[in-house]
Order: structure tokens, then sequence, then C-alpha cells
């Protein structure tokens, strides 16, 4: 009889135990949780890490909203999304990109400002490792993850060459803090079919099967607010009609406090259809917690 | 793959530097009476966060201070010896989480900047306490 008072007392204090706990959030240190890459997923611009988006810890939720603007020499970029990491575990993604092909359009004859539009669905699983406090190890923190894709404008892609208009990317991230020497560093493994990140489809008259490309990011930390870094993101070349070049970044990474981050860029991008040597600035604006 | 080669290499020279002694790190610290004061602000900050402060305002502050002292001067090789009890035994069944030890190390980060500790030899110091959240987290 006491054992169930005791319980019966104890119960509502466990709960508003857990409830109290599970409303605490943003218990990950700053930067942790990478900025916003232009599919979504947490890590670089570029490049996904082993990171969870947002600064939940193992205990907590957290997650955030991010807007990119990509202003290229003849074109535009514009992503809109959104993450929500999961007690540090697992990471859901979901980003809406917008690719404006300015005048190029009319000089390809689909109109001046023909826009593909793609949706970007991602989820992302921390197999092991802690990238921040396993400082004495080795161990990389890992994670896998995968980008669903689907872009709006089959009749364009296929008449283009792409074999489709959707299309998953599989990854492997091992992202390391060596804290000592304030640099971060990660190498992504990517399984992809897409062409210029699936914008042109996916698949092509070249080549129409998986090929795995690399994918790296170094990060220097000047301060806890401010990171200095760049990128490499391999990338495949399956249309005739178009070579399509690796890409790779500069970019300045600033969190005032953890629900705001600033993240400013320099992307080469190479050659994009009929217009070569494309370079961008990147501005991506990310609020969360 | 010449990315893929200087990363292994960049990786390796990481692996050499954290394994040396570092004089220069406690050096910029401002050696014992720099620690000291680096403690001194860590406590403050500790007691003015409510995430972290019922974890110290009722432990005898003095002696904890006296420890934290010897033990980050040990950390860094300064000639000192902590005399405490280990960090299991020290932090068991106060059901500590990953976001009070997180709270914890914002708290230290803000003290060592507020004495004007460089922030490279404050991740120095950082990086050797960190892996203590094995033993100090319960879950």
């Amino acid at each position: 009889m006491r054992i169930r008072q005791a319980a019966i007392i104890g119960l509502p204090i466990l709960l508003s135990a857990g409830v109290a706990q599970a409303l605490e959030y943003g218990g990950r240190l700053l930067l942790t949780g990478g900025v916003n890459t232009i599919e979504g997923a947490a890590g670089g611009g570029l490049t996904p890490w082993a990171v969870i988006g947002g600064y939940g810890t193992r205990d907590q939720i957290g997650g955030n909203a991010f807007f990119s603007h990509v202003e290229i020499d003849d074109y535009r970029l514009e992503v809109r999304g959104a993450v929500l990491g999961l007690f540090d575990r697992v990471e859901l993604s979901f980003a809406e990109q917008r690719f404006d092909t300015r005048q190029v359009g009319a000089a390809l004859g689909l109109g001046a400002g023909f826009t593909f539009r793609q949706e970007v669905f991602g989820a992302k699983i921390r197999l092991a490792g802690d990238a921040v406090l396993d400082q004495d190890l080795w161990m990389p923190q890992i994670a896998f993850g995968v980008e669903h894709k689907r872009n709006n404008r089959g009749a364009i892609l296929r008449a283009i060459g792409a074999r489709d208009d959707e299309g998953t990317d599989y990854y492997l991230s091992a992202t390391k803090l060596f804290l000592a020497q304030s640099t971060l560093l990660n190498a992504t493994l990517r399984a992809t079919k897409a062409n210029q990140a699936g914008i042109l489809g996916f698949g092509g008259d070249r080549r129409d099967s998986y090929r795995i490309q690399p994918e790296f990011s170094l990060a220097y930390l000047l301060n806890r607010h401010l990171a200095i870094g760049g990128e490499y993101r391999f990338k495949p070349n399956n249309l005739g009609i178009a070579k399509e070049d690796d890409w790779w970044d500069l970019f300045v990474a600033w969190a005032p406090n953890k629900h705001l981050s600033l993240t400013l860029a320099y992307v080469d991008l190479g050659n994009i259809v009929i217009r070569d040597r494309q370079s961008a600035t990147y501005l991506s604006l990310q609020v969360g917690f | 793959m010449a990315i893929a080669r200087y990363l292994v290499c960049l990786v390796a020279l990481f692996a050499a530097s954290s394994l040396r002694a570092d004089p220069e790190t406690f050096r910029a610290f401002g050696g014992v009476p720099g620690l000291t004061r680096v403690v001194d602000s860590f406590m403050e900050e500790l007691l003015a966060d409510p995430r972290t402060r019922p974890f110290f305002e009722s432990v005898d502050q003095q002696n904890l201070k006296r420890l934290l002292v010897e033990q980050f001067c040990a950390e860094l090789q300064g000639g000192c010896t902590y005399t405490g009890r280990d960090m299991r035994s020290a932090h068991q069944g106060q059901g500590i989480t990953m976001a009070d030890f997180n709270a914890l190390v914002e708290a230290l980060q803000k003290a060592m900047a507020r004495e004007g500790v460089p922030f490279r030899a404050q991740n120095k110091l950082l990086a050797k306490l960190a892996p203590m959240y094995r033993d100090i987290v319960e879950r």
C-alpha cells in the first residue's frame, strides 16, 4: 500500500520532471550545429557534416529555419528550409530551392527568368562518436544521411538529356573538431546521380549510374562566435550537353548567440550549362534553437 | 586525390602537436596566478547562471576553487598535483546532464575570455577537459 502511494505521488513528480526536461533546449555549444547546406542538412554551405542540426543535446530537441541567397554571375539560387534535430541523434530537414536562369533562360529559349524548383527531403542519423567532446579520441562523429530530391521541370530535364526528375543521394560524413588546434575537419562521401545537385535532374546521356563523390570541409575557429573555412565538393559529369565542374567555397560564419547565425561565402561553381566560370556570393541566415 | 592526402597529413600534424607537453599554454594563462583569476571568474559565472547555480551554491567554494586551479594547472603540465577526488566519484549521484556539462563549459569560456586568455590557449585547456564528460554526465 505504501509502495502504491509512493508511486502515485512519485509519478506526477517524475512526469513533470520529464516535461521540464523536454522543454529545456539549446544545451549544445555555440556553432556546433553547423550552418545549413544548400540542400538543407546541417554542415557547411555545400557539404553536410556528421553533426545534428540545432543545439539539442541527447536529452533535447533542436532546430532551425534558414534562408540562403546565392547570387551567381548569370544565375540566382534561393533556398528556404528548416531542420529538426532529435536528441542529438536524428536530423530531419527540408529545403526548397529556386534556381533562376535569368537572361540565360532567354538565350536557351525557355524565357527570361525561367526557374527550376526543387524540393529536398533529408534525414540523417548519427552512428557514432562526438565531434566536439571526444577530444582524447581519434574517432570522429560519423553520420549517414539521405537526401531525396524532386525537381518540378521534368520535361525540360529530359530534353537536355537527364534521365529523371527525381533522385536520392546517400552520404556518409565524418566530422571532427580538433579543439586544441581550433580546427574542424569534415569528409563526406556522397553516392549521387544528380546533375548540378539535381537542379539539372538525375542521370544523363553520358552516364546514368550512381557515382561516389568526396566532399571536404575545413573550418578554423577565430573565437567563440566566428569561424572561417573552405569546402570542396566533387561532382559527377553525366550530361553530354553541358560540362559540370566541382564546386568550392571560402566562408565566414558568425553566430552572435544560439538563435542566429549568418554565413557569407565566395563560391566557385565552374561551368553551368552555357555559362563558364560561374562564381557567386552566398549569404545565409539561420534562426533556431 | 591530392586533397585527401593533404587532409591525412593535416590530421597527422594535429596528432603530433596534441601529444606534446605544452608549457606555452600554461604561460598564456599566466601561470598559477592567472589560473586563480580564471577560476575566480569561473565560479562567479557558475553562480550567476541559473543552469549551473544549483550545483555550486551550497558547496565549499573556496576549496573547490583551490582544487580547480590544481586540476587546470596539472592538465596544462604546470607542475601542480591535483589532490581532489577522481571525476567520476566527485560527480556521482548529481544527475548531471549533457546540457549542464555544456553550460559549465560556456561559463569557463566566458571566464577565460574575461581574464584575457587567448582563444587558442582557451581551446587547449577545453580539449583536455572535454572528454571528462564521460565521467561527469549521468544521463
